[in-house]
């Protein structure tokens, strides 16, 4: 069972988070300039890597904040605690 | 081939079991095939049987990074059913219903097939709803469903004694799925294998695949790079489940997948209680009682993306949970096993059978429940290696409709979640 760390609230179990999926890529400035291609990519290719991915949680059972934090995908550690930056 | 019956199992036992063929070869690595298969699963080797069976090419490779079957063929609920959404997908699964049914006999291999009807015990309308729809859709693909009621789903269940009328979701409604079976699934990896292996097909274990190789002015596939070296091949499929993308990204082929881990676990063995498979789609469970008697149990995936393969004690806790409010009485069952997987999930929840960008490079992936679709997914995927273009059942399932945003949209009959 994860021990995440909410920004908010400090460490609380992850029955209190609902995932939220992996943190998207940032929505281009200028999306007329990008062709089909890169559009399709943006829209339906996700980030799968075997290690770090940077992802979304939702403190639903708590504060109710929507964070991101890093975690290994193969471990499940948590390389990077909840950051309200993004 | 060494063929099984009554007779040869006779033969066998008078010289104490000694004297049995090897059921596959462990040849010398070549350094050139025709076709490079990535996995010896369920799909790479029923690919590589239907490819020596169905065109004639027998020059083939199937390169397994572990053991032959030691991936997510092992690692399933061994459900068989054909009750999807789309038109573009029954079709496809109903073909692999049928293909299931004569596989004992085409491999002479006994895979245990057991036809025992799959009961959905509904307990929201919004799922009722969606199921009656997959009912109809059915009727118009061959794939059944029909509704029972409560005291008849209770019947057929014995142990379903929870959901009653003062209970959170109480039980509305069950529909059967008659056409739903389970089967060995170890025997589906090995009759495969002994089948292709007898027509040809080399099979190599412990040959893990570490870079994909593209060669001449568009970059066509010229091989793969192996820890046992390099191996050429004009045609390579990648049939490797939830690492599909660690493979394809040696050659910049980006994929719309997620990988996930699934997982299962057992009980210990009990006396016959259950003899269908139990599937309740509105709190996320799913069981069916094994030949030895245990009920083998499956829930919701772990939501984040994982390569892990064991259970997450979140999830377990959970599964168990909501399966005890519908199964008061397995409060005192004794859980023995458990086991995760990696499967990859496309973006609609749909598999891809496709060909890439890359000239002769194929892949098969997005087999969320693919234990299911083996034989109809090796068929297809065979298909469209040896004549370059894919079988009629196979053309939705392109990566071309993701750049026409054609999603099939499979979420929720797939996927538990």
């Amino acid at each position: 069972m994860l021990n995440i760390n909410c920004p908010f609230c400090g460490a609380r179990n992850e029955s209190e988070f609902i995932h939220g999926g992996a943190l998207k890529p940032r929505r281009s400035e200028t999306p007329q300039e990008l062709d089909d291609d890169a559009w399709i990519d943006y829209l339906t290719v996700p980030p799968n890597p075997i290690g770090p991915l940077e992802e979304r949680w939702w403190h639903v059972r708590g504060c109710g904040k929507w964070f991101t934090l890093c975690r290994d995908t193969l471990t499940h550690q948590i390389l990077q605690p909840g950051d309200d930056q993004a | 081939m060494q063929q099984y019956s009554l007779f040869s199992l006779a033969r066998n036992a008078l010289s104490h079991h000694r004297n049995w063929a090897q059921a596959w070869r462990s040849p010398e690595l070549k350094t050139r095939y025709d076709v490079i298969i990535i996995g010896a699963g369920g799909h790479g080797l029923a690919c590589a049987y239907y490819l020596a069976k169905n065109h004639g090419i027998h020059n083939v490779a199937v390169l397994e990074r572990g053991w032959l079957g030691g991936g997510n063929i092992a690692r399933n609920t061994v459900t068989i059913r054909s009750n999807y959404m789309r038109d573009e997908s029954i079709p496809f699964y109903v073909k692999s219903v049928a293909l299931y049914e004569g596989l004992t006999r085409e491999l002479n291999y006994n895979l245990m097939y057991s036809k025992r009807s799959m009961i959905d015990v509904v307990q929201t309308y919004p799922k009722l709803r969606e199921i009656k729809r997959r009912m109809m859709n059915g009727a118009l693909h061959g794939s059944t469903y029909q509704r029972i009621d409560v005291a008849e789903l209770r019947r057929r269940i014995p142990p379903l004694t929870g959901g009653g009328a003062d209970s959170r979701l109480p039980i509305i409604a069950g529909m059967v799925h008659p056409e739903a079976a389970v089967c060995r699934h170890d025997a589906v990896a090995w009759s495969f294998a002994r089948a292709a292996d007898a027509r040809g097909v080399e099979i190599h274990q412990n040959t893990a695949v570490t870079k994909l190789l593209r060669e001449g002015s568009n970059g066509e596939i010229s091989g793969v790079e192996t820890n046992r070296g390099r191996i050429n091949a004009d045609k390579v499929a990648v049939v490797v489940s939830g690492h599909t993308t660690s493979i394809t990204d040696t050659v910049g082929l980006r994929l719309p997948l997620k990988s996930f881990n699934l997982t299962a676990f057992v009980s210990e063995p009990v006396k016959p209680l259950i003899d269908v498979v139990v599937n309740c789609p509105d709190i996320g469970v799913y069981l069916s009682q094994s030949d030895k008697g245990e009920l083998v149990i499956g829930g919701a995936p772990d939501p984040g993306q994982s390569f892990r393969r064991d259970i997450k004690q979140q999830v377990f806790e959970d599964t168990v949970c909501s399966l005890l409010e519908l199964f008061p009485s397995f409060k005192r069952l004794k859980l023995m096993r458990q086991w995760g997987g990696t499967l990859d999930i496309a973006h609609d929840a749909t598999p891809i059978v496709s060909a890439t960008d890359i000239p002769g490079l194929f892949v098969s992936a997005g087999w969320w429940g693919g234990f299911k679709a083996v034989p109809a997914g090796g068929y297809t995927l065979a298909h469209l290696i040896a004549k370059n273009e894919p079988h009629p059942l196979i053309v939705p399932f392109s990566l071309q409709r993701f750049k026409r945003l054609e999603f099939i949209l499979e979420a929720g009959t797939t996927t538990v979640t």
